[in-house]
């Protein structure tokens, strides 16, 4: 399990140092600090050495190396080291033992994002401040090494960055049950007057498009994303235009397959938060569970067939002798007239030597950003079924390097009020059979965004 | 409140100033003084000096700065375990506390203190708080209990703490489940030589129903199961496959490893083996949207998946396209993917992005891309052409790095001679290019292998400049001109040949090139199936066993796939009624090939006679309880009673099988040379109601033999005993009469560990009473004859395990010499050598155990001395120590 997990920034100064285990850090180290203790040198060594030997591994080999960093786990002298990265903060775990990889990635997320909630932006200046929290918190959410409860409601009943108030037993016995109980993600007792629920369908739309316009791959990774505001403990059954379930039920009534069938999506794949019961999934393919309060991800899909492809990218790229290009790029919108799409980006990158750009451009704004090697291009806002098109020159320094410009592709960002992978929200139904509301009560919102992912079009 | 100036205030005197201000009446101060404490910690300064000081501040309502002095504690006690004993009395408090969050802090901190002492204080509240009211503190408890095992096993073993984990298996909370599941697994596994996580079916049902919460650590923990047939393995599928949809991808993996490991046992045109097979690809593919940390870790996996099993994503190969900012891990690693992946279907569109891939800027990524579509047209054989051609077009870019690769051209002319010798003219043209020296000898082979090719065709004259040239000038530049000594050496060797004995050299020179590898990068079969029950782990990551970067690996056992037994269903036979009948024989003696295995209560399907190093750790040694269980059967007497001599009065019950072990031989026909212990009284006849029982054990032709005499020692004549077994004894037994009776046993049935091991329990039912007894069984019967290793093997072994396992006893007053020592030592005792050292004789024997487990024994005998030395190694010591039992009794009759 996790021995150890540190926290540097970006000198690899160690900014937490928190260690579960007795195992890293070599055992030299470990005898010579028992040794020292009852030495004639008592001070440096003693106590923090033992982890020091492993923080310096790191800060040496990954943070401080001087190549590019090859792979999230390094072994070093028979410690493994994980790490992620937030902003110039790095986040080590390190173990001695044959450990759950993916495990320990995902409890580094959810210690970002737990951290992220406690205090916002994860930086060196934050984490200082709050360093006596975040003991409280690694306290909490390893012990031993093994993950336990991290689900930020339930942390920060207890934790708090006051200070914990006097509590009563029955608000403590509340606590724990929550932290870990059966349903750990919701508590008794919630009342709302006004029982209300938001359904946003949150999709990114990926694409990776040849120059002759072939799509090499898409894919939709898309998540549903629940406000609930619901007294009790409300069952709710989640449905959606799901192939498979649609021909299900379809079967009865033949004329509505074949209305239905054409909107139905395939989808590839799915995952749900933990309150979805996965073997009534699994069985009958429903969606049921009983909703945390306030804000989580239902779920998570993904499909690849018939993607609704929002923007098609047209590149066309000439060489004007040695010191210029030509640089042409069309886009179209592809989605009813009747909706808008917002946020659009283009970007274009440039080689590495150019010398100066001539941009113009019918719509937008359009802008060389040196720094960035690229142009960008912005749109605010652009309707369904419409083209635009920019052209730009390119003017290059002499080089005599041989290599040739790698040519990246071009990059697109945008926001459209649907859902690319055609997924529609059929029904949320409530039942909450002990509070006197019903299905009917319940006001329900709902909301389709459809996001670029990474969007792009080699030229 | 800026906590950040804790960090920038480190003054000299600050140790003096934190002293004062831990001492300072105001709570507020010392909770400041507290935190700077931890933060001069977090900096890597040495702040033990305060220790004292610190627990003064213990004893505080306040729970924040408790945490914080707790957090303290840990860092010093290992230093100081001195001072940390003054902890304890609060600790021990803290875990009474009516404030449940300070009855877990405390209990947490306190197994985190690694200190010897703390933990005899520890026991007590531990042990309260596994019962705990609570489940937050029950949670907390269960992995404490992991923690004391870390420091003290003996004493969770002795103290049964290990039982009421199990309890907590059971309990109604999944949070404590979870915890006691990874506790348990961690504890057995730091420990091969305990059988505590025996995974039989009641703990996996128990496991299978918790497994509803979704835990990882209970999917790893089934993933070490064995079920025993397909129809079990399918029912834990069942259950495994929806986890293959939770949000968290470490759940996914560990799933994936569950359902990659049980496919073994299902069988391959099942529908529901192939409907499996199409589950498990979309999660797979899921994962590759994950944040680029996990997308590594499961496309390492993904990369032993594909090998092993390239069916499930042969279908998917567009998700490992290359995206534009992918780190270059990932890049490298779907490359890699990608050609395994590759085939005749898709290799257009493979090639297509790797040449794409060949302009990119990442040098190393590049190289790879080149090397790839090399693999490709030697992987596809369709495609060689295609690939050749892109090759040619890339070495035309003149990219010095994209030439180098070109060695993969090597290879392709090896596979395809004669085919693609147009590409040579290009490769001439930019050898400046190349400068690596892999590159060049690459060049150069393919040169001279283009040109001797035309060797018949060129005319005599230039078919002879050239031979002489060649050999000459180059034998003489490698022997005179070189300073590198093997080189030169290479080149003395081959002159010498060549003058001695020209077909010699030949053979030497001209020896067959080694076959090319299809694939790129394979994993050893073995190894792969090794890493694929580790999918999700390290070990997956790496690619590489466990071992290689866990320190103390010998604890780690080997763990292997399980292997498909055809014999559970049978071909034709329909699958309903044979598995049916499985299931209502749960006690079915295993066939002969799962002996060793069911004898250790792991189904490790491993070769019987290889004494592999699994089976020896795992030789929890139960070598007797284990045989008479079987000899139960159905019997009537409760199951508490492990072993018993009566079957039931029915003999109708007693099932075929049954019948066969009690094929009897009434006489006692002694087989002679094998050592036989005297009888010795088992049951005396005041315990039994004037039957009295003695009995030895024999071991004759591969059985085990219990020898028994009865004799009514009544005195009133009018008692008869009439003994109602399937031995046929002579009924009623008059008074005074004995009788002989010899009982084969054997050693299949399931494994009870008793204490001490050789002990053996034995019922006796008579139509006065049931009598139970317990005798101790001599090791030496169950001694087996393939006990006998080869020279080699015993080397090896000898080497193999480690010292600590060698235990030495003294035989005193011996008066034999070497060769009659190993002639006396003849019942299965194999002496594999003798040698004669200073005078001393030394006798290597081996010998072997019914489960499998090997024994080696050295024997030292001093000419004129009585007292020999025994020294033993075994990969399970428990053993040793009567198996001693046994040299000696021998020797000395």
């Amino acid at each position: 399990m996790i021995g150890g997990l540190f926290i540097y920034n970006h000198k690899g100064e160690v900014l937490i140092s928190r260690v579960y285990r007795d195992d890293i850090g070599s055992r030299q180290a470990a005898d010579s600090a028992v040794f020292s203790s009852s030495g004639p040198f008592p001070g440096e060594r003693l106590g923090g050495s033992m982890r020091r030997n492993a923080v310096d591994a790191f800060r040496v080999n990954v943070i401080h190396a001087r190549q590019q960093v090859r792979s999230p786990v390094t072994n070093i002298a028979r410690t493994s080291f994980f790490h992620v990265k937030r902003s110039n903060i790095w986040l080590a775990a390190v173990t001695k033992q044959n450990v759950n990889a993916a495990m320990v990635f995902e409890f580094l997320y959810k210690m970002c994002d737990v951290m992220a909630a406690y205090f916002g932006k994860i930086s060196e200046e934050n984490i200082k401040n709050n360093f006596v929290l975040i003991y409280e918190l690694l306290d909490e959410i390893l012990d031993f090494g093994y993950p336990q409860n991290s689900e930020t409601g339930a942390l920060k009943t207890f934790i708090t960055q006051q200070g914990i108030k006097s509590q009563t037993k029955e608000e403590q016995s509340q606590i724990t049950s929550q932290v870990t109980g059966q349903i750990g993600w919701r508590r008794e007792g919630i009342k709302y007057r006004r029982n209300e629920l938001f359904l946003d369908v949150l999709e990114s739309v990926n694409l990776l498009m040849s120059p002759q316009g072939q799509v090499l791959s898409a894919h939709v990774s898309g998540r549903v994303v629940m406000k609930s505001y619901l007294s009790g403990m409300p069952e709710c059954k989640f449905g959606m235009n799901d192939k498979i379930v649609i021909e299900k039920q379809g079967k009865g009534t033949a004329d509505e397959t074949s209305k239905s069938g054409k909107q139905s999506i395939a989808i590839d794949d799915c995952t749900f938060h933990q309150c979805v019961r996965l073997s009534k999934f699994d069985s009958e393919r429903s969606i049921s569970f009983i909703p945390p309060d306030g804000e989580f991800e239902l779920m998570r899909y993904r499909t690849t067939k018939d993607i609704i492809l929002p923007f098609r990218v047209i590149p066309l790229v000439r060489e004007v002798g040695r010191t210029k290009l030509e640089v042409k790029v069309v886009i179209k919108s592809n989605f009813k007239p009747s909706l808008l799409a917002q946020k659009i980006e283009v970007r274009i990158p440039t080689p590495l030597n150019t010398s100066g750009v001539q941009v113009i451009c019918m719509k937008g704004k359009a802008k060389y950003k040196a720094s960035e090697n690229a142009i960008v291009w912005k749109i605010k806002r652009m309707a369904g079924m419409k083209e635009s098109q920019i052209s730009a020159e390119i003017e290059l320094l002499p080089t005599n390097d041989k290599k040739k410009w790698a040519r990246p592709p071009i990059s697109m960002n945008f926001e459209v009020p649907f859902a690319p992978s055609g997924l529609k929200v059929r029904y949320l139904k409530v039942f909450e059979p002990k509070l006197n509301y019903s299905d009917h009560d319940v006001i329900k919102w709902v909301r389709y965004i459809g996001r670029s992912g990474i969007y792009e079009t080699r030229c | 409140m800026t906590d950040s100036k804790y960090f920038t205030t480190n003054k000299k005197a600050e140790i003096f100033e934190l002293k004062a201000e831990l001492n300072n009446e105001k709570k507020e101060k010392r909770k400041e003084a507290v935190k700077k404490v931890i933060a001069v910690i977090t900096v890597g300064k040495d702040v033990s000096s305060v220790f004292p000081d610190i627990v003064n501040c213990m004893q505080t309502d306040n729970l924040k700065l408790k945490k914080l002095v707790y957090l303290y504690l840990m860092n010093y006690a290992k230093s100081q375990p001195d001072m940390a004993i003054i902890a304890v009395n609060s600790f021990v408090k803290d875990c009474e506390d009516p404030n449940l969050l300070i009855r877990a802090l405390a209990v947490r901190t306190m197994g985190c203190i690694w200190v010897d002492k703390i933990t005899e204080y520890l026991s007590e509240p531990l042990l309260k708080c596994l019962e705990d009211e609570d489940p937050y503190v029950r949670k907390t408890a269960a992995v404490c209990v992991a923690k004391l095992h870390d420091i003290n096993a003996q004493m969770v073993e002795d103290q049964g703490f290990l039982d009421s984990l199990w309890g907590l298996i059971a309990d109604s909370n999944p949070m404590v489940v979870a915890n006691a599941v990874a506790a348990l697994s961690e504890i057995s596994e730091s420990h091969p030589n305990s059988n505590l996580l025996n995974l039989n079916t009641q703990n996996i049902n128990k496991l299978r129903t918790a497994l509803n919460k979704g835990q990882i650590f209970m999917l790893d923990c089934l993933s070490n199961y064995n079920p025993k047939n397909d129809r079990k393995a399918q029912s834990i599928c069942e259950r495994v496959t929806p986890q293959l949809s939770h949000a968290n991808s470490a759940v996914v993996l560990s799933a994936v490893k569950v359902l990659m490991k049980f496919l073994e046992l299902l069988s391959k045109d099942s529908d529901y083996y192939n409907m499996l097979l199409k589950k498990l690809a979309p999660p797979l593919v899921t994962l590759m949207s994950g944040e680029s940390e996990v997308q590594y870790a499961s496309l390492r996996n993904i990369n032993l998946i594909v090998q092993k099993r390239p069916e499930i994503l042969k279908q998917e190969i567009k998700v490992f396209f290359v995206k534009y900012n992918d780190p270059i891990y990932i890049k490298l690693e779907k490359l890699d993917i990608r050609i395994h992946l590759a085939s005749q279907a898709n290799i257009a569109q493979v090639l297509a992005e790797l040449k794409e891939y060949a302009t990119e800027v990442n040098v190393d990524f590049v190289r790879k891309a080149v090397w790839a579509t090399g693999r490709c047209a030697i992987k596809v054989e369709q495609s060689a052409e295609h690939c050749v051609s892109t090759l040619l077009d890339l070495i035309k870019t003149k990219v010095n790095y994209v030439v180098q690769e070109v060695i993969v051209v090597r290879d392709i002319f090896r596979k395809y001679s004669n085919k693609y010798e147009s590409i040579i003219a290009t490769l001439c043209e930019n050898l400046d290019l190349l400068d690596e020296p892999d590159a060049r000898s690459a060049m150069i082979w393919i040169l001279l292998e283009s040109f001797l090719e035309g060797f018949h065709d060129e005319n005599t004259q230039v078919q002879l400049t050239l031979l002489t040239e060649l050999v000459q000038q180059m034998l003489n530049l490698a022997t005179q001109d070189s300073d590198n000594p093997d080189l030169g050496e290479r080149g003395y060797t081959y002159w010498a040949l060549l003058s001695a004995d020209p077909v010699k050299a030949k053979e030497v020179v001209v020896s067959e090139k080694p076959l090319i590898s299809q694939e790129t990068e394979l994993i050893e079969p073995t190894a792969l199936e090794e890493l694929i029950c580790h999918i999700g782990s390290l070990a997956s990551v790496y690619h590489k066993p466990s071992n290689a970067f866990v320190e103390g690996s010998h604890g780690i056992h080997r763990k292997h796939l399980p292997i498909h037994h055809g014999s559970t269903d049978a071909g034709d036979s329909p699958v309903g009624t044979t598995t049916a009948t499985n299931l209502e024989q749960p006690q079915v003696i295993p066939p002969q090939g799962d002996l060793l295995g069911s004898l250790l209560n792991l189904d490790l399907s491993l070769p019987v006679n290889v004494p592999q190093v699994s089976s020896m750790q795992m030789g929890a040694v139960d070598l007797l309880g284990g045989g008479l269980d079987s000899l139960v059967g159905q019997s009537f007497i409760p199951s508490s009673v492990p072993a018993t001599f009566a079957p039931s009065p029915t003999p109708a019950v007693v099932r075929s099988g049954l019948n066969d072990l009690f094929a009897l031989s009434t006489g006692i026909g002694m087989a002679p040379g094998g050592y036989v212990a005297p009888k010795a009284v088992w049951l005396p006849s005041v315990k039994a109601k004037g039957l009295e029982i003695s009995g030895t054990f024999t071991h004759r032709q591969g059985h085990i033999y219990m020898e028994m005499n009865f004799t009514n020692k009544a005195l009133q004549h009018r008692m008869d005993f009439g003994i109602h077994t399937p031995l046929a004894i002579h009924t009623p037994l008059m008074p005074n009469q004995s009788i002989d009776v010899s009982l084969p046993l054997n050693t299949l049935g399931p494994v009870m560990k008793m204490e001490p091991l050789n002990n053996l329990q034995v019922a006796v039912k008579n139509n006065i009473d049931v009598f139970y007894f317990s005798c101790l069984s001599p090791l030496n019967v169950l001694f087996v004859e393939d006990g006998k290793m080869e020279h080699q093997v015993f080397l090896a072994t000898w080497k193999n395990i480690p010292n600590e396992n060698e235990l030495q006893f003294q035989i005193k007053e011996c008066h034999l010499n070497a060769d009659a020592v190993s002639s006396e030592l003849q019942n299965n005792v194999y002496t594999i050598a003798k040698r004669n050292v200073e005078g001393q004789d030394i006798l290597y024997q081996s010998l072997k155990l019914t489960n499998g487990i090997w024994i080696l024994a050295e024997l030292r005998m001093q000419p004129g001395n009585p007292n020999y030395t025994l020294s033993r190694k075994c990969r399970a010591p428990e053993v040793s120590q009567y198996i001693y039992q046994v040299h000696n009794s021998i020797l000395k009759n």
